[in-house]
């Protein structure tokens, strides 16, 4: 399960590439990302899912941690090219009202 | 249905890993951690915090918390009327909002409305209050449902038990420790009894006295030498302090004898082994062998020996080593009837009976010790502080030792055709 994070560290918009499964490991690792990013002036974080298959209730929990984080500083946050697998369990779970979700 | 579906496949798929978590090696600190983001994100919500609680203390501790902002208190301390109402609640999730009747609410009102909670877990395990999970709003923005409750429930029973376990651990751990201090307490004062005893044996020998605790520090120090491990060196020392036991049987006036004594008074005094046996026989040493060294000290490896005569292999070790010990004493200290020998002449006279009367290697492990701090390289000075520096700094001493050693033969020479009938 490799867990490949990149971004573009522009002022205004990161991006940061989620792994293939968002588990605790590589959660944390985007977790750590995205704090970072925010911390950095960052105002717009888009999440990559293209490369996940699957989020467990883990990688929920360290999303809903991320979007917190996110609102607090004034900052919006984008989950792009989610599976429909994903973009259903975001809306069971509430994730899509306080993130804007886009499918793939 | 299809959503429902959905769900239920998440939040079991989160008790599954619930359980796996609470099951594995990781630190406390991580399964917690690990534990409150499955329940945070099988159902969506928001914010939280897990607590563990002391009863000593009467309070909750916060060990893991997500959202809760840096303001909420890591101590939460609820009074017995609080305590009472957790423990019948059982894992019952308590709304907050409707549970300000009770004081610890109230005391807390403005740190739970500040972090949003909306819910309070009492982690009840075997009827006790173990901890409790605070839970903020779900991302929906819905109330918890009569479903979201179970799951909550069902994932408090397994923290609870996981809390519960490392009490249990953590309350073994100080037992351990309490018997750890408590057996080092027990081996202090039987060293000491030891002690005492090789004290009280020497002092009915007005002539030589120290010589228990003299033989008991040799005997330490060649075990030492030889490399064997701390238990065996402290067996060794002990040997050695109670290998005279059996003469306090013997009368002071055979013992105190001014002048060499007669065969009769000789066959009395040969009789303390025996009685030294018996003696500490009943008494269970944590080293084995005490008894043995007692009984088979004046055994020779040539068969020469008493009580019984034994030849080398059937000589317990550790009796040869405190029949080295106590010989290197007796040449060593002023008599009655004669003085202390010299140092060379010891060395000399070890070495010709090393093999008839004494174990080669004991010897040389003597030998070795000795010279050790001869030449400076034993920094403590162990052998002089018993045998008094001008005795270890008399001229000479070093050559012969190291002489001694490069003569000494390594092995015990098997030679029974050399022995004398």
């Amino acid at each position: 399960m490799e867990s490949v994070n990149t971004s573009v560290p522009t002022q205004e918009k990161a991006v940061v590439l989620a792994g293939d499964y968002l588990n605790k490991l590589t959660g944390d690792q985007i977790e750590r990302e995205c704090r970072m990013r925010i911390d950095a002036g960052c105002k717009e974080l888009v999440v990559d899912f293209s490369r996940t298959e699957i989020v467990n209730s883990v990688g929920i929990s360290i999303l809903l941690g991320v979007i917190d984080t996110a609102a607090n500083a004034g900052a919006t946050v984008v989950f792009s090219d989610v599976n429909e697998h994903t973009a259903e369990l975001f809306e069971i779970l509430g994730v899509s009202r306080h993130a804007l979700v886009n499918p793939n | 249905m299809a959503e429902s579906k959905h769900k239920l496949i998440h939040t079991f798929g989160a008790l599954a890993e619930l359980g796996h978590e609470v099951a594995n090696k990781n630190s406390f600190q991580e399964t917690i951690k690990t534990s409150l983001h499955l329940v945070l994100g099988s159902l969506g919500i928001m914010r939280g915090g897990v607590a563990r609680y002391s009863p000593f203390h009467h309070e909750f501790n916060m060990v893991a918390i997500r959202g809760l902002g840096e303001d909420f208190p890591l101590s939460l301390s609820p009074c017995y009327e609080d305590e009472r109402q957790f423990l019948a609640n059982g894992l019952e999730p308590m709304e907050i909002s409707h549970a300000k009747v009770l004081p610890f609410f109230q005391v807390y009102d403005n740190s739970f409305e500040r972090a949003k909670l909306e819910l309070m877990v009492p982690l009840v395990i075997r009827d006790e209050t173990v901890g409790a999970i605070f839970l903020g709003q779900k991302a929906t923005g819905e109330s918890y449902s009569s479903y979201d409750r179970e799951i909550i429930c069902s994932m408090g029973r397994h923290i609870g038990v996981a809390i519960a376990q490392r009490n249990l651990l953590a309350e073994l751990e100080r037992r351990a420790e309490e018997n750890r201090k408590l057996y080092d307490e027990m081996r202090t004062t039987y060293k000491d009894t030891v002690k005492a005893f090789a004290a009280a044996i020497d002092r009915k020998d007005k002539y030589t006295e120290g010589h228990s605790v003299r033989v008991g520090k040799y005997c330490e120090l060649i075990a030492s030498e030889l490399g064997w491990e701390i238990e065996e060196v402290e067996g060794a020392a002990v040997a050695g302090y109670l290998h005279d036991v059996g003469k306090l049987t013997v009368e002071r006036r055979i013992i105190n004898a001014p002048y060499r004594i007669n065969a009769k008074e000789s066959a009395e005094l040969n009789k303390h082994p025996g009685v030294g046996y018996e003696i500490l026989m009943p008494i269970h040493h944590p080293y084995t062998d005490v008894p043995l060294a007692a009984k088979y000290h004046h055994e020779r490896l040539d068969g020469r020996g008493y009580p019984d005569g034994l030849y080398d292999r059937e000589i317990p070790y550790i009796a040869k080593v405190v029949n080295l010990a106590d010989s290197f004493d007796a040449m060593t200290t002023d008599r009655p009837y004669k003085r202390r020998r010299p140092a060379a002449e010891v060395f000399d006279d070890l070495q010709r009976n090393s093999g008839k009367q004494f174990a080669p290697e004991l010897v040389s492990a003597l030998f070795r010790g000795l010279l050790r701090e001869v030449s400076g390289e034993a920094k403590e000075k162990r052998f002089r502080r018993l045998l008094g520096r001008e005795y270890m700094e008399a001229e000479g001493i070093a050559p012969i030792l190291q002489s001694a050693l490069s003569n000494t033969p390594t092995i015990t020479p098997i030679n029974l055709m050399s022995l004398d009938n």
